[in-house]
């Protein structure tokens, strides 16, 4: 199905993770090849793993306006949202469109189950959840979605979507569609996930969490190490404002039909993504200067990643994984990513792939090992989630002058 | 503000006692209702996978079986939509339960299962589709807001979108918070508007979560102990042919959806 997308501006972008808060804190992190990740210190008896903390959400509760909504996850958000004058950003496009002419699209896997979990460690003497968290609001997937709707004050279509691993960037194509069709005039976009023992002990469970830091194309890899984290952007249209050198070109998606918790390992559902996208933004292989992968360090995902890059693009496309810098995190990655591929078309270079020590041979001279200076006008981020729930972004750097 | 139009090609449901939308024609014709059904049949997935399933996904996974069969179209190339307003409240209670007692004792099988897209990712695998497939939810306005988004892939891509909304009895502590008692899913297969539908519906947004509907009393307590039944105002305006009626597609939002009339 031929469709091609409405181009948008990114006129607004945050990322908060264990690489610290907002855009300064990740440019930096990124610049010095730092990573967030830390020994696993999370919870009561934590696995022996590495993580990416975000410190302080233990202490920080949201307002007391949003008392219902408080929990991990959405102290997250608020602090997220609270980074790089998002928050201002968001207001003024309210009151520029109406707060009903704005959507808001969240990402994520777990939302607040965190929570959950704790109501059911401390059950009362009737089996029930405990008082202190006896609220509805929080044992549901919509948490974040809700509380981020009230806190920004938006009226219009609000849904989360959680997709696993591709929440969050599958959130930009449904910004999209509202906004072509005429729907809205603005949309926040973005995800949340944080730290819990679902997914610490879940991913646990399938044998997919490495003991080390993750070493995202390593030929050792040994599986994934968990982060936290939340992202957002606000996305407006061109025309409205024309100055914006940042902009979303196309988000394609597929399904792999494969398995429950495995990638196909021959790419062919990531690879409908990634042409989706690129035949919505009517741009071909040679014009990508840099993709973003979604390079978890588990065996399956990041051999069946090289492999699609490989026999699709030419070496001019510069690749690779974040995650051994921020962790994956997960129902977030998508957004995270997307920010970080967003200021490296900003800042124009592209980030190394941090954490190999001793590249994979599968991989080609396609990867960036170490940080390149290399302005890139079209980027693109991988996102792959269990369920086979693909997603492909592609983003433009639009420079002075020039045509968009 | 915009309108989107849509034509319904197939619709499935089911419930304990309402097992497809014949059943739901029949209660609004005034007939009985049939005694309480367990499970549902399930047909499309393998006899393996029916035994892994949880019954969150057999119960979205018969009502989207009967959509498509309805919509004589091939599941393997329909996009789809998949929304629940809690997901697997039993998967989740065993996970919180697993993780307060024996946390490295989690079953891998229940991890995978306990993900929000774990109904499309079972439905995909199933019908071998390759299509975009997405999960979402909207608390109790999780069918409308599903709607929307199902009807905005329809007429911003232009191509047949298949929406499924479904929840489960909760259990455990969970379950007692949450007051979702009984099991209820939906599905329609929903196509760009062309002249001469059937089923033509026409879905504008509106500043009202809710207006005035007929229904027979159980529709009601249905309405009541299950969020996806939050479709029936829909579908008992699509069995009857006319009217109008409005979901709840966010807190402040409501979709108003009319059949159109065609000459």
């Amino acid at each position: 199905m031929s469709v091609t997308t409405l181009p948008l501006a990114v006129t607004a972008y945050t990322a908060t993770s264990a690489l610290g808060l907002g855009l300064d804190a990740h440019l930096h992190a990124l610049d010095q090849q730092r990573s967030g990740l830390r020994i696993n210190d999370f919870g009561d008896a934590p696995l022996p793993c590495w993580i990416g903390r975000v410190p302080g959400l233990e202490t920080a509760a949201v307002p007391d306006d949003y008392a219902q909504w408080d929990c991990r996850n959405n102290r997250l958000a608020w602090l997220g949202l609270n980074q790089d004058d998002f928050f201002t950003q968001v207001q003024a496009a309210r009151e520029r469109y109406g707060s009903a002419r704005v959507a808001l699209f969240l990402g994520t896997s777990t939302a607040s189950i965190r929570a959950t979990e704790e109501g059911y460690r401390r059950v009362d003497a009737a089996g029930r959840i405990p008082a202190d968290l006896h609220r509805p609001a929080i044992h549901t997937p919509h948490s974040l979605t809700a509380f981020v709707a009230a806190a920004l004050g938006i009226e219009g279509p609000c849904l989360t979507i959680s997709t696993a691993c591709s929440s969050s960037a599958k959130v930009f194509a449904s910004a999209e569609r509202l906004m072509r069709l005429g729907i809205v005039d603005a949309a926040v976009v973005g995800g949340v996930d944080s730290l819990c023992d679902s997914v610490l002990f879940g991913f646990n469970s399938l044998e997919l969490v490495s003991p080390d830091p993750c070493r995202p194309f390593d030929a050792t890899r040994r599986g994934i190490s968990i982060g936290e984290a939340a992202g957002f952007a606000l996305l407006e249209r061109i025309d409205a404002n024309p100055k914006a050198s940042l902009r979303l070109l196309a988000c394609g998606e597929s399904s792999d039909a494969h398995h429950m918790s495995t990638p196909d390992p021959n790419g062919r559902g990531a690879e409908l993504a990634l042409r989706d996208a690129l035949d919505r933004a009517q741009i071909d292989v040679t014009q990508v200067g840099y993709i973003n992968l979604h390079g978890t360090a588990s065996q399956k995902n990041d051999a069946m990643e090289a492999a699609l890059v490989a026999r699709l693009f030419p070496t001019s496309t510069r690749i690779s994984s974040t995650k051994a810098l921020t962790g994956h995190t997960l129902g977030a990655a998508g957004i995270v990513e997307a920010v970080i591929t967003l200021l490296a078309l900003r800042e124009g270079f592209v980030p190394g792939n941090a954490g190999a020590i001793s590249p994979d041979p599968a991989c080609t001279a396609h990867f960036a090992w170490e940080n390149e200076d290399r302005p890139a006008r079209i980027a693109l981020s991988h996102s792959f989630g269990f369920g086979g729930s693909n997603a492909c972004l592609a983003f433009g750097h639009v420079r002075a002058g020039a045509s968009p | 503000m915009t309108e989107l139009r849509v034509q319904v090609e197939g619709i499935g449901l089911w419930s304990p006692q309402l097992t497809d939308f014949d059943a739901l024609r029949r209660l609004l014709d005034g007939h009985a209702l049939a005694e309480p059904v367990a499970r549902p049949p399930t047909a499309t997935l393998s006899i393996n996978e029916r035994r892994r399933a949880p019954e969150s996904v057999l119960v979205a996974i018969e009502a989207a079986s009967q959509a498509v069969a309805m919509s004589n179209r091939n599941a393997d190339s329909l996009a789809c939509v998949f929304a629940s307003a809690y997901g697997d409240q039993a998967t989740t209670d065993y996970m919180c339960r697993v993780l307060a007692n024996a946390p490295t004792e989690l079953s891998p099988t229940r991890f995978h299962n306990s993900v929000h897209n774990a109904s499309a990712g079972y439905w995909t695998i199933a019908t071998d589709c390759r299509a975009p497939s997405t999960a979402v939810c909207a608390g109790h306005a999780s069918f409308g807001a599903a709607l929307l988004e199902a009807a905005a892939q329809v007429c911003a891509d232009n191509r047949p979108v298949l929406l499924v909304c479904s929840d489960t009895a909760g259990m455990g502590p969970l379950g007692e918070l949450i007051d979702c008692r009984i099991a209820f899913g939906c599905a329609l297969v929903l196509s760009p508007f062309s002249d001469g539908a059937a089923l033509p519906l026409h879905l504008s947004l509106i500043p009202e979560t809710s207006g005035e509907t007929q229904l027979p009393q159980p529709c009601k307590a249905w309405m009541r102990d299950n969020p996806s039944a939050a479709c029936l105002p829909l579908l008992a305006m699509l069995a009857r042919g006319v009217g109008q009626c409005v979901l709840a597609a966010s807190e402040k939002l409501g979709l108003r959806a009319q059949m159109e009339v065609t000459a």
